[in-house]
């Protein structure tokens, strides 16, 4: 024993261990400050987390446009554990992507990016903006066609920059067309280039909170003010300051430990996501989805007025970054308390709204055509005793199209309306002008259905009532 | 100093070349078109849209499946042939070919294109692009051509 206490002596004061650390560990940190400040943390124990299985999925993984879905077919399969190994990656993003939008969005509650904090803020969009993209390319390194059709996506989407689009997008994908160079560029940002960007990040974002400080917990009516705020805070952590660890610390602790918790429980229950079919660009039927973080990006394209689209994906993420950029600078200094800030607070609710409603509709995807409906039965229609003709035209229903987009006693897609009851609402001769004609989302069939076929399908709606 | 500082300077800008390339690689290189042949002419019928598949141009030999694009082969009559690009020109998703129902729909955001080509409905900015295609001794050939990528000056041509 003292042996050992003799070895660590000596360790300890040629390495400078606990003159170093042990400061940092315990330097004095507002009272108070409770279970609302533990997301920072748990953010940083989840990227450990994905640093770590990331390390060891890459053991098994082939980064090659070739192999990589055989390999990922191998990890699922075969690999001892391996199924778990890509579940916890793929949950340990989920909970980064959530915590890391908590952390953020407590932040903005507690104005915690005032004075003098305003660097911390900056370095942490940085950070934001390096985790989607983690989570993007981490969707697409799966290599399954949906892996395939997403790097599409990205390029398109790049495609719209003005002037150097297209070279953007023929460097996002390594080459003219999806091909060999196009997993090795992603595996690269995914694996060498974010990371390294992140670990700068994080590294400056602590440094930033330990030379800062712990933003105290606000009080209504404690306004910032820059001239003074540097010396309270010094004086109120020597007045009522206690040591970070472990007065503080065992709540992140804890915290970060369950999460992580669940995240090994979740994957073991539900594993890893199914891969889809293998990258073979020329495979046309397919339906590419992303994971659920990309679903309100993935809505947004959808439901945008088409005349801006193209303008707006370009703007869009540009004006939001610049004004998550701008936030410190807007107002940094005065009232802290969300009790004070009610338009700030009216904001967080909004975006609240906005994303969670994105993706609610963005699973549901109601615009997509439903190329998986099956053929109406003549039981599901109204026509009691329904003549050839309105059989007939039940079929075509079926075979021209229709039912991809239109729902008929929940048979059917949902990207127009609904036409159980289309009978009620239009006359045969309405019918037949709006199915020619075609309408504001709807294609003309003038040129594609015959005379006849128009007929029937038209005798079999007018019984829909 | 200023030599020392120089020369770390010289040194970092040497190494950098080869990296800096590698990095734009994809910009660097220009790949010759070829024409790929897709079937004989007596494959498709007149009237009937069909999905052919070709290698692209000079696939790296280790980009496996991934070589392969798709295209939409229609054939207007004895001598027409179109080749639709299988990417909705919205996003870029696959678009498939509903032979009953005449049109091409994509299943990304509910993009739909008649026959010809031309948007019937959904948000894509334009119709659908085309590769260029020839008869070539009794055979059908697609020239193989980059991924189209819609740019933001599409938007303001509807």
């Amino acid at each position: 024993m003292n042996i050992l206490k003799k070895i660590w002596k000596w360790i300890d004061d040629r390495s400078g261990f606990s003159e170093s650390i042990l400061p940092v560990i315990t330097h004095p940190v507002p009272p108070r400050a409770k279970w609302s400040y533990v997301f920072g943390s748990a953010t940083l124990f989840c990227f450990l987390l994905q640093v770590i299985t990331g390390i060891a999925l890459s053991l098994l993984y082939q980064p090659s446009s070739k192999e990589a879905y055989q390999s990922l077919e191998f990890i699922t399969n075969q690999a001892k554990f391996g199924n778990v190994l890509r579940g916890i990656h793929y949950f340990g993003a989920s909970a980064m992507i959530i915590l890391v939008g908590l952390h953020m969005v407590r932040t903005y509650i507690t104005a915690s990016y005032k004075f003098p904090r305003e660097m911390n803020w900056i370095s942490g969009v940085f950070l934001l903006i390096f985790t989607i993209f983690m989570g993007f390319t981490g969707q697409l390194l799966r290599w399954d066609s949906n892996g395939v059709w997403s790097s599409v996506v990205a390029a398109q989407q790049l495609g719209r920059v003005p002037f150097v689009g297209k070279y953007l997008a023929r460097l996002l994908l390594g080459g003219n067309t999806i091909g060999g160079q196009t997993l090795s560029r992603f595996y690269s940002y995914h694996v060498f280039i974010v990371p390294a960007f992140i670990f700068v990040f994080v590294a400056f974002h602590l440094f930033l909170v330990i030379r800062n400080g712990i933003s105290e917990p606000p009080k209504a009516g404690r306004l910032i003010d820059p001239k003074t705020y540097r010396r309270w805070y010094q004086e109120m952590l020597k007045q009522k300051g206690v040591p970070f660890w472990p007065d503080a610390a065992w709540r992140d602790i804890i915290v970060s430990a369950l999460i992580i918790i669940s995240i090994i429980i979740l994957a073991a229950v539900f594993g890893a996501p199914a891969l889809t079919t293998p990258p073979d660009p020329s495979m046309v039927q397919t339906s590419p989805n992303p994971d659920w973080y990309m679903v309100p990006f993935f809505a947004l394209f959808a439901l945008m007025p088409h005349k801006i689209e193209s303008v707006a994906m370009l703007l869009g993420p540009l004006i939001t970054i610049i004004l998550l950029f701008s936030i410190p600078f807007i107002s940094h200094k005065g009232e802290r308390s969300p009790l004070k800030r009610p338009w700030a607070m009216f904001g967080v609710i909004c975006v609240f709204v906005f994303v969670i409603s994105l993706l609610v509709i963005g699973i549901e995807a109601s615009w997509s055509p439903n190329f998986n409906t099956k053929p109406l039965p003549l039981t599901a229609i109204k026509a009691t005793n329904p003549d050839s003709t309105v059989i007939r035209g039940v079929h075509l229903f079926y075979a021209k199209g229709c039912q991809y987009c239109h729902t008929i006693n929940h048979y059917g897609g949902k990207a127009g309306p609904n036409l159980t009851t289309v009978g009620n609402r239009l006359s045969v001769q309405e019918l037949k002008i709006r199915i020619v004609n075609g309408g504001k989302n709807m294609p003309s069939f003038g040129g594609i259905l015959s005379g006849e076929e128009l007929d029937r399908i038209v005798a079999f709606l007018a019984t829909q009532k | 100093m200023k030599i020392s500082l120089g020369l770390a300077g010289l040194s970092a800008a040497i190494a950098a070349v080869p990296v800096i390339s590698a990095l734009i690689a994809p910009l660097l290189e220009s790949k010759e078109e070829k024409w790929r042949t897709v079937g004989k002419v007596t494959d498709f019928a007149a009237g009937t849209t069909t999905l052919v598949t070709f290698i692209n141009a000079d696939p790296e030999p280790y980009a496996g499946i991934t070589a392969k694009s798709a295209a939409w082969l229609r054939r207007n009559n004895q001598t027409d042939f179109i080749a639709f690009a299988a990417n909705c020109t919205h996003l870029g998703c696959p678009v498939r070919w509903e032979k009953d129902a005449h049109l091409f729909m994509c299943p990304c955001h509910g993009g739909v294109y008649y026959a010809n080509g031309t948007v019937a409905a959904g948000p894509p900015p334009k119709p659908l692009t085309r590769y260029e295609v020839r008869v070539f001794k009794d055979e059908v050939q697609i020239k193989t051509a980059p991924l189209p990528i819609t740019n933001i000056s599409a938007s303001r041509s509807v």
